[in-house]
C-alpha cells in the first residue's frame, strides 16, 4: 500500500470518499509517522492519539454511509494557541503550565464541524513572538530541511513553526497556524509549504490566544494550494462571539484554484527590492513574475512609499497590544504561581519565571511605549503611520492593481542558534520585512513555493491581494506552483 | 531615545515582571536596540493623518445588553493554581 501520509489532502478526501482506505488508516499512519520523527524535529508538543482514533472512527462511520463534510477524516495538527476542549493548550509558555482550556476556539471548532481529526498540538514560538521557533519553552523545531551536504540543523521559520515542519515532513495532513508579522508565511516559505494569511476578520480570533489583536488573523499551511483553500474554507466564517469578526459569505476557495490569471494585473512594488537582497531571490521573483506573464497577466511597477516604516512601527503596535493582552497572566486564573511575600510579589516573580526573555523584552517595549507621556509619541504615532501603509496599498489596487508580487522571506531559512541573530534582536525581526505591511494594512498575503538557493533550500515567493480577494491569491499562487513543477518535500533523514 | 537602568527597573515593575540587578543591563542594551529601530519613524510627517483605529472599515458591532452566557464558575476556576467555593484564592491584600 502507498504511504498514506505522502497523500496531498484533496488526495487523501478522495481516497476515504472512494472507501480505498479508511479514515482510522490515515490516521493510525500519521500518529506512526509523529511517533517516528518527533524526537528528531520536535514539531508536537501534544500528541492526542486516543482523541484521534476516537474522532477517525466516528468519522469512518459517516463516511461508510456516503456522508460526512469537507474534511471528513482528514488528520490535522493544531497550532499550541488555538485552545482545544480538555486538551494542552499554552501558546508553547511556561506561564500556562498544565492549561486545558473548557472551550474550544471557533477556526477549530469549524475543522470539527467539518469532520476533520486532530493529531496533537504543534510547537511555535512563545506567545507566537518569534521568526526561529526557538522560543518556544518546549525547545526548538528542527526543520525537515538541510542545506546539501550539511547536517546542520536549520530554523523551520516561526512563529507557526511546528506547524510548518510538521506538514511538510508528512506529519499532518495540513496544519492550523497564526500570522501577526508573517508567522505563518515565512515559516511556509522556509519549509516549501503553502501558507495563507486571510483578510483580518475572515477568521474568528475566538479562543485563540492573544498576542497583538488588530494583527492576530489564523490561516493554515499545506502542501499545496488546493490544500490549503480547502481549509481556508473550512476555517473562516463570520462569528458573534469576535467583534472584528466580518459578517461575509465564505466562498468555496477550492473552486478559484484553477481560476488562472488571465487578464489580471500584478503589481511589483519598487520598495521590496532591498540594498543587498541574495541575488537568487532577485531571481526568483523576475521568475515570478514570467511565470504569471505566461498564463495572461501583465505586470506593472508600482510603488508603496511607506513600506520601510511598517517593521518599525509594527515593533510599536505589536508590542504595545501584546503587553495589554498578556497583564492576564498573572498566576491566578491558570497556569504557573510562584509563590512571594505579597500579591505583588506574586504577580512580578510568576512573570519572570513564566515568560520567556522574548516575551517578556516585547511586554517590557509595549509597556513603555503606552507609559504615561509617550503614547502619543509612539502609538498614536504609529497607528498614522499604518494609516499610511494601508492607503499606500489602496492607491495600488484603486489603480486597476488585482494583486501584489513579492519575495516571502529576505533568505532561506538559516541555523538553529544562529549567533549574529541573538545577539540582535532587530536582525532577527528583519525576516518579517516583506510580510509585515500585510498585517498593518489587514490585507490577505499566500506564501507559495518557488524555488530553491544554491544549497537546495525552498525559497517562497508571497502575493498580497486585496481585502477579502483570498480567491485571486489563490488562482495565482496555483500559477506559481504550476510553473515551479518542483518538488518541494524535504530528504528524509530524521 | 533610550532608556537607563532606572527607566528599565520601572517599566518592570509597571509590567509586573521582576527584574533582577544583573540582569537590568542586558534588557537596558536589548530595549535600547529596538527603540533606535523604532526611532527611523521621526522621519514620517504624519500632520493631519488620521490613527488607525479599524483595519477593515467597520462599525464595531453592539449586542443587546442581556445575559447570555455563564451559570458555571466551577469551569471558570477549573484552571487555577488555588481555589475555594469556585473563587480564585490570592495572598490577603487588604490589611
Amino acid at each position: 500500500m502507498t504511504d498514506l501520509t505522502k497523500l496531498s489532502l484533496a488526495d487523501a478526501r478522495k481516497g476515504l470518499k472512494a472507501k480505498s482506505f479508511t479514515a482510522t488508516e490515515l490516521t493510525g499512519a500519521y500518529l506512526t509517522a509523529i511517533d517516528a520523527a518527533n524526537p528528531s524535529l520536535n514539531a508536537y508538543v501534544a500528541v492526542t492519539p486516543d482523541k484521534a482514533l476516537e474522532m477517525a472512527k466516528a468519522s469512518d462511520e459517516k463516511l461508510m454511509q456516503g456522508q460526512g463534510g469537507t474534511l471528513e477524516g482528514i488528520p490535522l495538527g493544531i497550532k499550541d494557541l488555538f485552545a482545544t476542549k480538555g486538551v494542552h493548550t499554552q501558546a508553547a509558555s511556561h506561564i500556562l503550565d498544565g492549561f486545558k482550556p473548557e472551550y474550544e476556539s471557533t477556526v477549530t471548532a469549524n475543522l470539527w464541524r467539518d469532520g476533520a481529526v486532530m493529531l496533537g498540538k504543534l510547537n511555535m514560538d512563545e506567545f507566537a513572538m518569534g521568526s526561529s521557533n526557538e522560543t518556544s519553552y518546549y525547545g526548538p523545531v528542527v526543520s525537515p530541511f538541510r542545506a546539501e551536504g550539511s547536517n546542520a540543523k536549520l530554523v523551520p521559520g516561526g512563529s507557526s513553526g511546528g506547524s510548518a515542519a510538521a506538514v511538510s515532513a508528512w506529519l499532518c495532513a495540513a496544519a492550523t497556524a497564526t500570522d501577526t508579522g508573517g508567522s505563518i508565511r515565512q515559516p511556509a516559505a522556509f519549509t516549501g509549504t503553502v501558507g495563507i494569511k486571510p483578510t483580518y476578520g475572515r477568521c474568528s480570533r475566538w479562543g485563540t490566544v492573544a498576542f497583538a489583536s488588530s494583527l492576530d488573523q489564523a490561516g493554515p499551511i499545506a502542501r499545496t494550494v488546493e490544500d490549503a483553500a480547502m481549509m481556508m474554507t473550512s476555517m473562516s466564517g463570520f462569528d458573534v462571539k469576535d467583534s472584528t469578526s466580518v459578517d461575509l459569505a465564505v466562498p468555496d476557495f477550492a473552486a478559484a484554484v484553477e481560476r488562472g490569471v488571465k487578464g489580471l494585473v500584478i503589481g511589483v512594488p519598487r520598495e521590496y527590492r532591498m540594498d543587498g537582497m541574495p541575488v537568487e531571490i532577485e531571481k526568483l521573483w523576475s521568475q515570478g513574475l514570467e511565470w504569471l506573464k505566461a498564463e495572461g497577466a501583465t505586470v506593472r511597477d508600482i510603488s508603496l512609499p511607506h513600506t520601510k516604516y511598517a517593521l518599525p512601527a509594527y515593533y510599536i503596535v505589536a508590542p504595545a497590544e501584546a503587553s495589554s493582552n498578556l497583564a492576564r497572566y498573572d498566576g491566578v486564573k491558570y497556569g504557573l504561581r510562584v509563590s512571594g511575600k505579597d500579591i505583588t510579589d506574586m504577580y512580578e516573580l510568576t512573570r519572570a519565571a513564566g515568560f520567556g526573555r522574548e516575551v517578556k523584552r516585547r511586554i517590557m517595549i509595549g509597556t513603555y511605549v503606552l507609559s504615561a507621556g509617550y503614547f502619543d509619541a509612539f502609538y498614536v504615532k504609529a497607528q498614522k503611520v499604518r494609516t499610511l501603509i494601508k492607503k499606500d496599498f489602496e492607491d495600488a489596487f484603486n489603480d486597476g492593481v488585482d494583486a501584489i508580487l513579492t519575495p516571502a522571506t529576505p533568505s532561506a531559512a538559516f541555523g538553529i542558534g544562529d549567533e549574529a541573530l541573538a545577539a540582535d534582536p532587530v536582525a532577527m525581526y528583519l525576516n518579517d520585512v516583506f510580510t509585515v505591511t500585510v498585517n498593518m494594512a489587514g490585507l490577505p498575503g499566500i506564501a507559495v513555493p518557488a524555488g530553491k538557493d544554491a544549497a537546495g533550500l525552498p525559497l517562497g515567493l508571497q502575493l498580497i491581494g486585496k481585502p477579502f480577494d483570498e480567491e485571486t491569491l489563490f488562482a495565482a499562487a496555483r500559477v506559481i506552483e504550476k510553473s515551479a513543477a518542483m518538488d518541494f518535500s524535504p530528504k528524509p533523514w530524521w | 531615545m533610550s532608556v537607563d537602568a532606572a527607566t528599565v527597573k520601572r517599566i518592570g515593575r509597571l509590567a509586573r515582571i521582576r527584574i533582577e540587578e544583573n540582569e537590568v543591563e542586558s534588557y537596558q542594551s536589548e530595549l535600547n536596540a529596538i527603540l533606535g529601530f523604532i526611532e527611523q519613524l521621526g522621519e514620517i510627517n504624519v500632520d493631519g493623518i488620521e490613527p488607525m483605529t479599524s483595519v477593515t472599515p467597520m462599525t464595531l458591532r453592539r449586542r443587546d445588553d442581556v445575559i447570555s452566557d455563564g451559570g458555571y464558575a466551577e469551569k471558570i476556576v477549573a484552571n487555577a493554581p488555588l481555589t475555594e467555593d469556585n473563587f480564585f484564592m490570592v495572598p490577603k491584600v487588604i490589611e
